[in-house]
Protein backbone atom coordinates (compact mmCIF):
# COMPACT_ATOMS: atom_id res chain seq x y z
CA UNK A 1 0.00 0.00 0.00
CA UNK A 2 2.70 2.38 1.11
CA UNK A 3 4.96 1.27 -1.73
CA UNK A 4 2.21 1.82 -4.26
CA UNK A 5 1.76 5.40 -3.09
CA UNK A 6 5.49 6.06 -3.33
CA UNK A 7 5.75 4.58 -6.82
CA UNK A 8 2.61 6.38 -7.95
CA UNK A 9 3.91 9.72 -6.72
CA UNK A 10 7.28 9.19 -8.41
CA UNK A 11 5.54 8.19 -11.65
CA UNK A 12 3.29 11.23 -11.55
CA UNK A 13 6.12 13.60 -10.73
CA UNK A 14 8.24 12.13 -13.53
CA UNK A 15 5.32 12.50 -15.95
CA UNK A 16 4.93 16.14 -14.95
CA UNK A 17 8.67 16.50 -15.47
CA UNK A 18 8.30 15.06 -18.98
CA UNK A 19 5.84 17.70 -20.08
CA UNK A 20 7.32 20.67 -18.23
CA UNK A 21 11.04 20.32 -19.03
CA UNK A 22 12.15 22.88 -21.55
CA UNK A 23 14.86 20.67 -22.98
CA UNK A 24 13.86 17.46 -24.80
CA UNK A 25 16.79 15.57 -23.29
CA UNK A 26 15.44 16.13 -19.79
CA UNK A 27 11.99 15.12 -21.00
CA UNK A 28 13.35 11.85 -22.36
CA UNK A 29 15.20 11.11 -19.13
CA UNK A 30 12.12 11.86 -17.02
CA UNK A 31 10.21 9.52 -19.33
CA UNK A 32 12.81 6.85 -18.58
CA UNK A 33 12.21 7.34 -14.85
CA UNK A 34 8.46 7.07 -15.43
CA UNK A 35 8.85 3.80 -17.34
CA UNK A 36 11.13 2.32 -14.67
CA UNK A 37 8.62 3.22 -11.96
CA UNK A 38 5.82 1.59 -13.92
CA UNK A 39 7.92 -1.56 -14.18
CA UNK A 40 8.15 -1.61 -10.38
CA UNK A 41 4.35 -1.24 -10.24
CA UNK A 42 3.99 -4.22 -12.60
CA UNK A 43 6.13 -6.30 -10.26
CA UNK A 44 3.82 -5.28 -7.41
CA UNK A 45 0.85 -6.81 -9.24
CA UNK A 46 2.94 -9.90 -10.02
CA UNK A 47 3.25 -9.31 -13.74
CA UNK A 48 6.95 -10.05 -13.80
CA UNK A 49 7.25 -10.71 -17.51
CA UNK A 50 5.52 -7.43 -18.33
CA UNK A 51 7.88 -5.62 -15.98
CA UNK A 52 10.86 -7.10 -17.82
CA UNK A 53 9.32 -6.20 -21.18
CA UNK A 54 8.64 -2.69 -19.91
CA UNK A 55 12.29 -2.23 -18.98
CA UNK A 56 13.69 -3.87 -22.13
CA UNK A 57 11.38 -2.37 -24.72
CA UNK A 58 10.49 0.99 -23.23
CA UNK A 59 13.39 1.90 -20.99
CA UNK A 60 15.82 0.23 -23.34
CA UNK A 61 14.76 0.59 -26.94
CA UNK A 62 12.23 3.41 -27.07
CA UNK A 63 14.08 5.80 -24.77
CA UNK A 64 17.35 5.20 -26.59
CA UNK A 65 15.53 5.95 -29.85
CA UNK A 66 14.14 9.17 -28.38
CA UNK A 67 17.52 10.24 -27.03
CA UNK A 68 19.15 9.37 -30.35
CA UNK A 69 16.72 11.55 -32.30
CA UNK A 70 16.96 14.38 -29.78
CA UNK A 71 20.73 14.34 -30.03
CA UNK A 72 20.57 14.03 -33.82
CA UNK A 73 18.37 17.05 -34.39
CA UNK A 74 19.90 19.01 -31.54
CA UNK A 75 17.21 19.27 -28.92
CA UNK A 76 17.74 22.86 -27.94
CA UNK A 77 20.90 24.14 -26.36
CA UNK A 78 22.36 21.63 -23.98
CA UNK A 79 23.58 23.71 -21.10
CA UNK A 80 26.99 22.92 -19.75
CA UNK A 81 27.00 19.19 -19.13
CA UNK A 82 30.60 19.43 -18.00
CA UNK A 83 30.38 22.69 -16.12
CA UNK A 84 33.78 22.23 -14.59
CA UNK A 85 34.11 25.78 -13.43
CA UNK A 86 30.92 25.69 -11.39
CA UNK A 87 30.26 24.33 -7.95
CA UNK A 88 28.08 21.24 -7.60
CA UNK A 89 25.15 23.17 -6.15
CA UNK A 90 25.31 25.78 -8.88
CA UNK A 91 25.02 23.02 -11.49
CA UNK A 92 22.02 21.58 -9.69
CA UNK A 93 19.33 23.25 -11.76
CA UNK A 94 15.73 22.29 -11.06
CA UNK A 95 15.41 19.36 -13.49
CA UNK A 96 18.54 17.81 -12.08
CA UNK A 97 17.42 18.42 -8.51
CA UNK A 98 14.01 16.90 -9.10
CA UNK A 99 15.51 14.00 -11.03
CA UNK A 100 17.97 13.37 -8.21
CA UNK A 101 15.20 13.29 -5.61
CA UNK A 102 12.91 11.11 -7.73
CA UNK A 103 15.66 8.71 -8.75
CA UNK A 104 16.80 8.28 -5.17
CA UNK A 105 13.17 7.85 -4.15
CA UNK A 106 12.75 5.04 -6.69
CA UNK A 107 15.95 3.39 -5.51
CA UNK A 108 14.92 3.57 -1.84
CA UNK A 109 11.40 2.34 -2.59
CA UNK A 110 12.63 -0.61 -4.67
CA UNK A 111 15.19 -1.46 -2.00
CA UNK A 112 12.55 -1.28 0.72
CA UNK A 113 10.20 -3.43 -1.36
CA UNK A 114 12.86 -6.05 -1.95
CA UNK A 115 13.97 -6.15 1.68
CA UNK A 116 10.44 -6.28 3.07
CA UNK A 117 9.48 -8.94 0.53
CA UNK A 118 6.65 -6.97 -1.07
CA UNK A 119 8.33 -7.08 -4.47
CA UNK A 120 9.38 -10.69 -4.13
CA UNK A 121 7.02 -13.49 -4.95
CA UNK A 122 9.91 -15.64 -5.93
CA UNK A 123 11.08 -19.01 -4.99
CA UNK A 124 13.55 -20.80 -7.20
CA UNK A 125 10.79 -22.47 -9.16
CA UNK A 126 9.82 -20.68 -12.37
CA UNK A 127 6.25 -21.93 -12.16
CA UNK A 128 5.88 -20.26 -8.76
CA UNK A 129 5.68 -16.93 -10.54
CA UNK A 130 2.10 -17.85 -11.40
CA UNK A 131 0.14 -16.04 -14.03
CA UNK A 132 2.72 -13.35 -14.61
CA UNK A 133 5.47 -15.74 -15.63
CA UNK A 134 6.94 -16.26 -19.07
CA UNK A 135 5.56 -19.79 -19.00
CA UNK A 136 1.96 -18.76 -18.40
CA UNK A 137 2.07 -15.98 -20.98
CA UNK A 138 3.74 -18.07 -23.64
CA UNK A 139 1.22 -20.88 -23.18
CA UNK A 140 -1.58 -18.49 -24.13
CA UNK A 141 0.32 -16.29 -26.58
CA UNK A 142 1.34 -19.12 -28.89
CA UNK A 143 -2.02 -20.89 -28.85
CA UNK A 144 -5.09 -18.72 -28.40
CA UNK A 145 -3.38 -15.52 -29.49
CA UNK A 146 -1.26 -16.90 -32.32
CA UNK A 147 -2.98 -14.78 -34.97
CA UNK A 148 -2.56 -11.45 -33.11
CA UNK A 149 1.03 -12.50 -32.42
CA UNK A 150 1.71 -12.97 -36.13
CA UNK A 151 -0.04 -9.70 -36.92
CA UNK A 152 2.13 -7.94 -34.35
CA UNK A 153 5.23 -9.34 -36.03
CA UNK A 154 4.00 -8.04 -39.39
CA UNK A 155 3.31 -4.67 -37.77
CA UNK A 156 6.86 -4.55 -36.43
CA UNK A 157 8.24 -5.49 -39.85
CA UNK A 158 6.20 -2.76 -41.54
CA UNK A 159 7.24 -0.30 -38.86
CA UNK A 160 10.89 -1.19 -39.36
CA UNK A 161 10.70 -0.84 -43.15
CA UNK A 162 8.76 2.39 -42.80
CA UNK A 163 11.28 3.86 -40.39
CA UNK A 164 14.20 2.96 -42.66
CA UNK A 165 12.41 4.30 -45.74
CA UNK A 166 11.38 7.55 -44.04
CA UNK A 167 14.77 8.24 -42.55
CA UNK A 168 16.56 7.85 -45.89
CA UNK A 169 18.37 11.00 -46.90
CA UNK A 170 16.67 12.68 -49.87
CA UNK A 171 18.08 11.69 -53.24
CA UNK A 172 20.13 14.29 -55.01
CA UNK A 173 19.13 14.50 -58.63
CA UNK B 1 -3.69 -5.74 -2.10
CA UNK B 2 -3.91 -2.20 -3.38
CA UNK B 3 -7.51 -1.37 -4.37
CA UNK B 4 -8.35 -1.32 -8.05
CA UNK B 5 -9.54 2.27 -7.90
CA UNK B 6 -6.07 3.49 -6.91
CA UNK B 7 -4.57 2.04 -10.05
CA UNK B 8 -7.35 3.57 -12.12
CA UNK B 9 -6.78 6.97 -10.54
CA UNK B 10 -3.05 6.76 -11.19
CA UNK B 11 -3.65 5.67 -14.78
CA UNK B 12 -6.19 8.43 -15.34
CA UNK B 13 -3.80 11.03 -13.95
CA UNK B 14 -0.94 9.79 -16.13
CA UNK B 15 -3.24 9.71 -19.15
CA UNK B 16 -4.34 13.30 -18.54
CA UNK B 17 -0.73 14.43 -18.15
CA UNK B 18 0.05 12.66 -21.43
CA UNK B 19 -2.90 14.31 -23.19
CA UNK B 20 -1.77 17.69 -21.95
CA UNK B 21 1.78 16.99 -23.12
CA UNK B 22 0.62 15.84 -26.54
CA UNK B 23 -1.56 18.92 -26.97
CA UNK B 24 0.59 21.59 -25.37
CA UNK B 25 4.12 20.78 -26.49
CA UNK B 26 5.36 22.50 -29.59
CA UNK B 27 8.31 20.18 -30.04
CA UNK B 28 7.27 17.17 -32.12
CA UNK B 29 9.44 14.89 -29.99
CA UNK B 30 7.60 16.15 -26.91
CA UNK B 31 4.29 15.27 -28.53
CA UNK B 32 5.48 11.71 -29.12
CA UNK B 33 6.53 11.52 -25.47
CA UNK B 34 3.03 12.58 -24.43
CA UNK B 35 1.61 9.78 -26.58
CA UNK B 36 3.97 7.29 -24.94
CA UNK B 37 2.73 8.44 -21.52
CA UNK B 38 -0.86 7.84 -22.62
CA UNK B 39 -0.08 4.34 -23.90
CA UNK B 40 1.59 3.52 -20.60
CA UNK B 41 -1.43 4.73 -18.66
CA UNK B 42 -3.58 2.36 -20.70
CA UNK B 43 -1.18 -0.45 -19.86
CA UNK B 44 -1.56 0.22 -16.15
CA UNK B 45 -5.32 -0.05 -16.54
CA UNK B 46 -5.06 -3.33 -18.44
CA UNK B 47 -2.71 -4.90 -15.92
CA UNK B 48 -4.73 -3.68 -12.93
CA UNK B 49 -7.96 -5.07 -14.37
CA UNK B 50 -6.21 -8.36 -15.14
CA UNK B 51 -4.99 -8.59 -11.57
CA UNK B 52 -8.24 -7.66 -9.83
CA UNK B 53 -10.92 -9.16 -12.04
CA UNK B 54 -9.55 -12.21 -13.79
CA UNK B 55 -6.04 -13.30 -12.81
CA UNK B 56 -6.68 -16.67 -14.44
CA UNK B 57 -7.39 -15.17 -17.82
CA UNK B 58 -4.34 -13.74 -19.49
CA UNK B 59 -6.21 -11.28 -21.70
CA UNK B 60 -5.15 -8.17 -19.81
CA UNK B 61 -1.47 -8.99 -19.86
CA UNK B 62 -1.51 -10.02 -23.50
CA UNK B 63 -3.26 -6.81 -24.47
CA UNK B 64 -0.59 -4.91 -22.58
CA UNK B 65 2.11 -6.76 -24.52
CA UNK B 66 0.44 -5.92 -27.83
CA UNK B 67 0.09 -2.29 -26.74
CA UNK B 68 3.83 -2.23 -26.03
CA UNK B 69 4.48 -3.71 -29.49
CA UNK B 70 2.35 -1.07 -31.16
CA UNK B 71 3.98 1.65 -29.08
CA UNK B 72 7.45 0.55 -30.13
CA UNK B 73 6.48 0.53 -33.82
CA UNK B 74 4.76 3.89 -33.41
CA UNK B 75 7.81 5.44 -31.77
CA UNK B 76 10.11 4.17 -34.52
CA UNK B 77 7.93 5.44 -37.36
CA UNK B 78 7.11 8.71 -35.59
CA UNK B 79 10.74 9.51 -34.90
CA UNK B 80 11.67 8.64 -38.49
CA UNK B 81 8.97 11.06 -39.64
CA UNK B 82 10.40 13.74 -37.37
CA UNK B 83 13.88 13.19 -38.81
CA UNK B 84 12.49 13.38 -42.36
CA UNK B 85 10.65 16.61 -41.57
CA UNK B 86 13.72 18.04 -39.88
CA UNK B 87 15.76 17.35 -43.02
CA UNK B 88 13.16 19.09 -45.13
CA UNK B 89 12.25 22.09 -42.98
CA UNK B 90 15.10 22.33 -40.47
CA UNK B 91 12.65 22.53 -37.59
CA UNK B 92 10.65 20.23 -35.34
CA UNK B 93 8.32 22.95 -34.09
CA UNK B 94 4.87 21.73 -35.08
CA UNK B 95 3.59 25.29 -35.48
CA UNK B 96 6.06 25.91 -38.27
CA UNK B 97 5.28 22.62 -40.03
CA UNK B 98 2.27 23.73 -42.04
CA UNK B 99 2.88 22.42 -45.54
CA UNK B 100 -0.69 21.16 -45.67
CA UNK B 101 -2.15 24.49 -44.50
CA UNK B 102 -4.08 22.85 -41.70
Amino acid sequence: MFLFVVFALIALAAAVGVITSRKPVYSALFLLLNFATLAALYIMVEAQFLAAVQIIVYAGAVIVLFLFVVMLIGGGELDDIGGRNKKFLARLTWPRGIALVLGLGLLVAVGYGLLSGQLMTATNDAAAFGQGSVQAIAAVLYTDYALPFELASILLLVGMIGAVALAQPPKKD
Amino acid sequence: MVPLSWYLILAAALFCIGVFGALARRNAVGILMGIELMLNAVNINLVAFWRHIGPDQMTGQLFAIFVITVAAAEAAVGLALIIAIYRQRNTVNVEEIDMMKG
